[in-house]
Formats: structure tokens, sequence, C-alpha cells
């Protein structure tokens, strides 16, 4: 059962990253607007780009 | 169009309520992008609204709102944090938080939770239940925050809501848990607590999504306020004012085309106001001198001034406002299913905890044993399969209804919808087009129409717009008429080649009187006649809903004959003709004391408080913004059978919920028994509440049907 011991902390840490990966998402406001961003992937998003270079 | 790190930017929110599909958005983010002065511009689809980043020097909301009009998108300035967008925002995504940390949790409890069924004993089971112990309990404490306050703020009240159950189950699953860890035995259930919350947070989170598209709507409405008027000061000079600065006495002049902003009394000027907004008249009234006019009307053909009789709050505007307010609160006293069922659920089952404790305590004696079946049934019968019934429903309806052009406001609405036994339409504007048709004109080559077309573009009178329509239509060009002048009431008159030619009233434009608008150029007259046309697919839908079992009927605030006609044409037997809201009101109170349960259709401000009473409600998108925030359901599309789409969809919604619900009654009518009988094992209880919620949500996906 000593492998517990090295199996739980591992589990955990990477439940963690998920979770913190999660957070970091909501945080950057990526779940705000779930219809409009299923269909921003399909467009040529050069409005917003060629205006920042500028 | 550089802009610099130094350059200070302000933030604009504006609303967008036409935005419906990608390509809006990606077409309303190009246009404001590609104005002077913004910096960057992102549309939110969701909630019909778009933020900017603009270099107040150089531009401001104005000008993107004109900007954004130009192309075809009626826009709003508005404040996020007054409309309780931003808050609603907030709980979604505390919710999410919530779910995330509900779902960490449920997982790795789970993986340690498994090594304790597959056999683990002693000190191994202990260390195992030790570590569960450490992430269920802050994650329970932090998740179930939610259930726990609905909870206690219902008890406090002496109600019983769904929470209820919900967070004693989860409460004392958690606590027995730590006393059986304690005292090293076997039976743990910290993974059905942090479960239970998992499930019950996206049900939860669900409801919160179909709801936030309600809050956008009343933020729309109350954008409609806080435009500014034109005073005239005593001496003769304007000054722009904001409406809620006038006061009585005050005298305001009113451009064509403009609203008017106050109650008043017309003291200069001719004009023809539409009154729709009040009355639902499809054709405009001509106001002279000392006319009554009320806010929210349309000055149409001619400039005039106006003293303030009475402003915001007295106005009629606002009067409809506060019926179409205490309408709705009175209809928020209905139930909703899932509450009835939590009514009769929740004392039950509890009572069934009591007797499972006091039953194996007088059998055996043993007070624990006894309160370990007893917190294994309030485990089995927490409403998880409940709570995940209407909420999945709701959300599956709402995105097939979506695809269809149908907007819902609230899931509520959906049941309410599926339970009608009666349809009451508005006339103008529902049944009928909202636009007059003409009926009879010259032919297309005929040398009247580039005249009419030049004539009927100087006007806004609704017939004048009709014409000029069908002229573009006809792909007519127009005549260089010049000295064009609008005789409201009349016509529009102006010179084209040395002679006078006129567009307006029959008696004015020719020398016999008739129907009609008549034009005279050359020492030619021409004829146009108009008439209502009904809505696409109008017929088709009252006969389908009266297949149906309905009864229907109209409530108009038009004249008898055109109420008569169009009722003949759809075959509805009940037809009001004359009626102001305050009738229509009136009817639907009737009804309901009758024990009616009606559904509203309508599009103007004159139904709104209708809307608002009724049972449930639909609106055309054309329909005035009052209406469709009072409304339960917007339909985009051009013909009426949206209305008879929508019924059937919340039928088979509501079939859809009564099966989740007889699912959670077989699967409840087998658990409670078992944990009674003291055979429920922590592998059991996980294993079969998670089974009935996947079979919920499995039903509900079922209504999606095929694409």
């Amino acid at each position: 059962m000593t492998v517990l011991g090295a199996l739980i902390p591992v589990s955990l840490f990477l439940g963690g990253l998920g979770l913190a990966a999660f957070i970091w998402c909501l945080k950057s406001r990526q779940f705000d607007d779930l219809e409009g961003d299923q269909h921003r992937a399909l467009f040529r998003d050069t409005v917003e780009h060629s205006k920042n270079q500028e | 169009m550089a802009f610099d790190r130094h350059t200070h930017l302000d933030r604009v929110d504006l609303l967008v309520p036409g935005m419906t599909c990608a390509g809006c958005m990606s077409k309303v983010e190009r246009c404001l992008s590609s104005c002077a002065g913004v910096a960057a511009a992102r549309a939110n689809l969701s909630a019909h609204t778009v933020s900017a980043e603009i270099d107040p020097e150089r531009t401001d909301p104005e000008a993107l709102v004109t900007a954004l009009s130009s192309a075809g998108y009626d826009a709003r300035p508005y404040d996020p944090s007054l409309h309780g967008m931003s808050a609603g925002e907030k709980i979604g995504r505390g919710l999410l938080l919530r779910i995330g940390v509900a779902g960490f949790a449920a997982m790795n409890v789970m993986i340690l939770s498994i090594s304790v069924w597959s056999g683990a004993e002693g000190s191994t089971r202990d260390l195992l239940h030790w570590i569960s112990g450490l992430i269920a309990l802050p994650a329970v404490v932090y998740a179930g925050q939610p259930f726990f306050q609905s909870a206690f703020k219902a008890l406090t009240a002496r109600r019983l809501n769904m929470d209820v159950p919900i967070s004693l189950a989860v409460i004392l699953a958690a606590a027995n848990s730590v006393a059986e860890t304690l005292r090293s035995g076997p039976q743990a259930y910290f993974d059905a607590a942090v479960m239970l919350l998992f499930f019950l947070l996206i049900g939860r989170y669900l409801e919160h999504r179909t709801r936030a598209s309600a809050r956008s709507a009343a933020a729309e409405l109350m954008a409609m306020t806080g435009r500014t008027a034109l005073r005239v000061l005593p001496d003769g000079a304007r000054e722009i004012v904001a409406i809620n600065a006038l006061q009585t006495g005050m005298t305001v002049e009113i451009a064509p085309g403009e609203r008017i902003p106050a109650d008043g009394t017309l003291i200069s000027g001719q004009t023809e106001i539409d009154r729709s907004l009040i009355t639902g008249e499809s054709l405009p009234e001509l106001a002279a001198v000392g006319a009554e006019v009320h806010a929210g009307m349309l000055n149409l053909t001619g400039a005039v001034q106006l003293r303030v009789t009475a402003t915001s709050d007295d106005t009629l505007l606002a009067e409809i406002a506060r019926m179409v307010d205490a309408a709705e609160r009175g209809r928020g006293r209905l139930d909703r299913l899932a509450d009835r069922a939590a009514r009769v659920y929740v004392p039950v089952v509890h009572l069934l905890a009591a007797t499972a404790f006091v039953g194996w305590y007088a059998a055996q004696g043993d007070a624990h044993a006894a309160l370990q079946i007893a917190v294994a049934v309030l485990i089995v019968t927490c409403p998880c399969a409940l709570a995940l019934a209407v909420p999945t429903v709701h959300t599956i309806a709402s995105a097939r209804l979506f695809k269809q052009g149908i907007f819902l406001k609230d899931g509520s609405e959906l049941e309410r919808l599926a339970n009608v036994d009666m349809v009451v339409f508005d006339k103008t504007g529902t049944l009928t087009s909202a636009e007059p048709d003409l009926v009879e004109a010259p032919e297309a080559h005929d040398p009247a129409w580039p005249a009419a077309a030049a004539l009927a573009a100087a006007s806004r009178h609704p017939l004048s717009r009709t014409i000029a329509r069908e002229a573009k239509h006809l792909g007519i060009t127009p005549a260089p008429v010049t000295k064009l002048v609008e005789h409201p009431g009349f016509g529009v008159e102006g010179e084209l080649e040395g002679q006078t030619v006129r567009l307006g009233r029959t008696g004015w434009a020719s020398d016999t009187d008739g129907p009609g608008v008549a034009l005279s150029f050359a020492d030619k007259i021409a004829h146009f006649h108009f008439g209502e046309t009904l809505r696409h697919n109008a017929q088709e839908t009252c006969d389908e809903l009266a297949e149906r079992g309905l009864d229907l009927a109209i409530l108009s605030g038009d004249q008898a004959g055109a109420v008569r006609s169009v009722a003949n044409a759809t075959g509805i037997e009940t037809a009001k003709a004359a009626m102001l809201p305050a009738d229509k009101l009136a009817w639907l109170e009737a009804r309901r004391s009758e024990g009616r349960r009606v559904l509203m259709v309508g599009d103007g401000l004159n139904d709104s408080p209708a809307l608002a009473a009724a049972h449930c409600s639909i609106s055309p998108a054309s329909a005035s913004d009052v209406a469709k925030t009072a409304a339960g359901f917007v339909f985009t599309s051009d013909g009426l059978g949206a209305v008879a789409d929508a019924h059937a969809v919340a039928r088979l919604a509501r079939r859809r919920m009564l099966q989740s619900f007889g699912i959670a009654a077989v699967y409840n009518a087998i658990a409670i028994p078992m944990a009674m009988a003291g055979l429920i094992t922590p592998l059991i209880a996980a294993c079969a509440m998670s089974g009935s919620s996947i079979l919920v949500i499995l039903n509900a996906l079922r209504l999606r049907g095929r694409s």
C-alpha cells in the first residue's frame, strides 16, 4: 500500500492543475459569451489585430 | 490611426438588441472598429451588447450609435452596473467556479472511494477516509453556499423549497462521514456529498443562464428612457434638456420624426401623430392646436410646440409601465412545477427518514446504527434528479426554440405556454403586417410612379412610406420634384416641370372625394388604395391552434370594421374592437377569474399590460420594446407560425419534464425502501444517484429533435 503514498499526491496535483487552469479561464472571461465565441473561431479576426498593430 | 499607450481610453457599453447571429456580431464589431477614435470593439452575442474602447477626444457614444444605425443596427448606450447585468455575470461566474471546485473534489474523492470499495481495510481505509474528508469538507463548505443560503432564506420565511432537503442531505452526509471516520467506521459518504453538489450546481447554472436573457430584455426597456427634449425658453431661445428635467408648464418643440417627450397640449403648429403606441390604431391622426398628446407617441409630419402637462412619472407611458409591472407581479404568484413538487416531496422524505430512525432505534436500541440508516435515506432521496429535471429541459427547449427564431425570457414561461387553453391575438402588427399594403396602384411603367416616388419620399406618413417602398421595389427613379411642402392631414405638395403635383387625401389631391390616396400631376389623377394584409401563415396558424383545442379571440384597439374583416379572414369568432389598454387588461382578468389560461399574442405598447397579465405571452420582434419586455416569448420570423411552433415545443417540454419526474419517482420507489431496510451502502448510493441524474439529463436531451 506504500504506492498510495505516491499516487494520491500525484492525482491531487494533476486534479489541482486542472482546477487552476479552469479558474484561469474563468478569470480571463472566457466563459462570458459562449454563444459568440463558438462562432468567433470561424472568423478571420483581422479587425482587432490590425488595429493593435498600427 | 494610431493609439499609443498614453492615450486615455474610455469604455463605452452599447446594447444592440438586433445582434442575434454570428454574422451580425462580426458586422457590428467591424463597423465600430472602422469608426474614427475607436481602439477596439468586442461584442457579446449572448447578452446582445458590445463594448468599445474609445478615445474620448476623438469620438463619443452618440457617434457610435449613429455608425451602428447606418449599418442597420439599433443601439443604445447603457451602464452595465446600473441594470444588474454585471451582477448577473458575476453570479454566473461564481456558479461556474463552484462547479469547478465541486468537480475537482468529486473526481478526487471518487478515486479514493473506489480504493475503499475495492477492499481497503483498517488503517489504510481510515487514511483514505481522512484524505477524502480533507478534500470534501472545504469543497462542501464552498460549493454548497448557494443551496445553504437559499435554504436558510426559505426557512426563516417559514417556507420549504427544494434547497432545504438538499442542504440537509449534504450537511448530514458530511457530518456523519466525519463521525464515522473518527471512529474508524466503514461507511463514509464524502463522495456522495460532493457529487450531489456537482450535479446540482450544473442544474443551478443552467437555470441562471436561461434567466440571464430576461435581464438583458429589462435593461433594454430601461435604456429607452433618458433621452433629451428641445425646450423653448420664454425669450424664444432653444435649449436641450434631459427629459427628466422637464416640468409642467414648460414649452418644448418637437421636430417631425421625433417621439413626444411628455404629456401635453399642442400650442402651435399642426401635425399628424402616430398614436399606435397607446391605441394600436394603424393610421395616424391629425393633431392641431389644443390637441392632447401623450409621451411616447410619434410626431410624423410637422414641427409643433407643446405645453407640458405631465412629466416622466405622471405620463400615460409611465402609467402603462406601472400597469405592466403590477400585472407581472400578480402573475409571479403562479406556481412553478418544480416548487409544487418540492412542497409535497420534502415533508414526505423527512418524515420517512425520521420513521427509519425511530423504527430502527426501537427495534435494535442502537442510536448510531439508526442514525446511519436515517442519513442514508436522506442521501438517496436528495432530489438531485428532481432538481435537474426542470433546468435541463428548459435549457434544451430554449436552445431548440432559439434555432427556430423564438427567444424565451424565462424557463417557467415554457410551463405556462404548455397548459394554455385560449389564445388571444392583437390585430394590427400581430395578425396583420405592421404596415399597410398597397392593394391597388398604377402599373409599374405608369408615368405617375416617378412623381409619386419623389413626393412619398418626403413624408413620414405610413401610407407615403408604403408607396416609397413599393416604388423602390419596382426600381423607379424619383422625378426631380422641387419645393416639397407637407400639409399635415392632407398630403405632400411639390413642383414638377413648372406644375404643381400633389400626393395625398383623395379630396385634396383631386376634385372628387373618395377612399385611398390620389396623385395629381400634369392634369392627370392616379389612385392608390391600401389594405391590411394578414401576416404570413396567420390563417394556417389559427387553424392549427383551433385544431389543438384552443379557443381563439381577437382584442384590438382598432375600429370594428377593420377588426371584423380580419376576424372573418382568420375564422376567429370572438373579436372585440376599440379596446383601450385597460379594457384588454380587464377582459383578460375576467377570463382568468373564469379559470381560463390565456396566451396573449400582441405587439403594441397598448398590449403590454395584457401581455404581462396573461398566463403566457408572445410578441413579434417588430413589437414595441415595452411589449417585448412584457412578453414571455419573442419571435423573429415573419410568419405567425412561430406561435404554433412555440406551443408545440412547450407541450413536448412539459411531457419530457413529467417523464423526468416519473424517472425520479421510480428511482425513489426503489431506493427509499432499500435505504429504510438498511441495505444502502455508500457504493450503492453513489451509483444510484449519478445513474438517476444521468437518466434525467439524457431524457431532456431527446428534446433536441432531429436537425
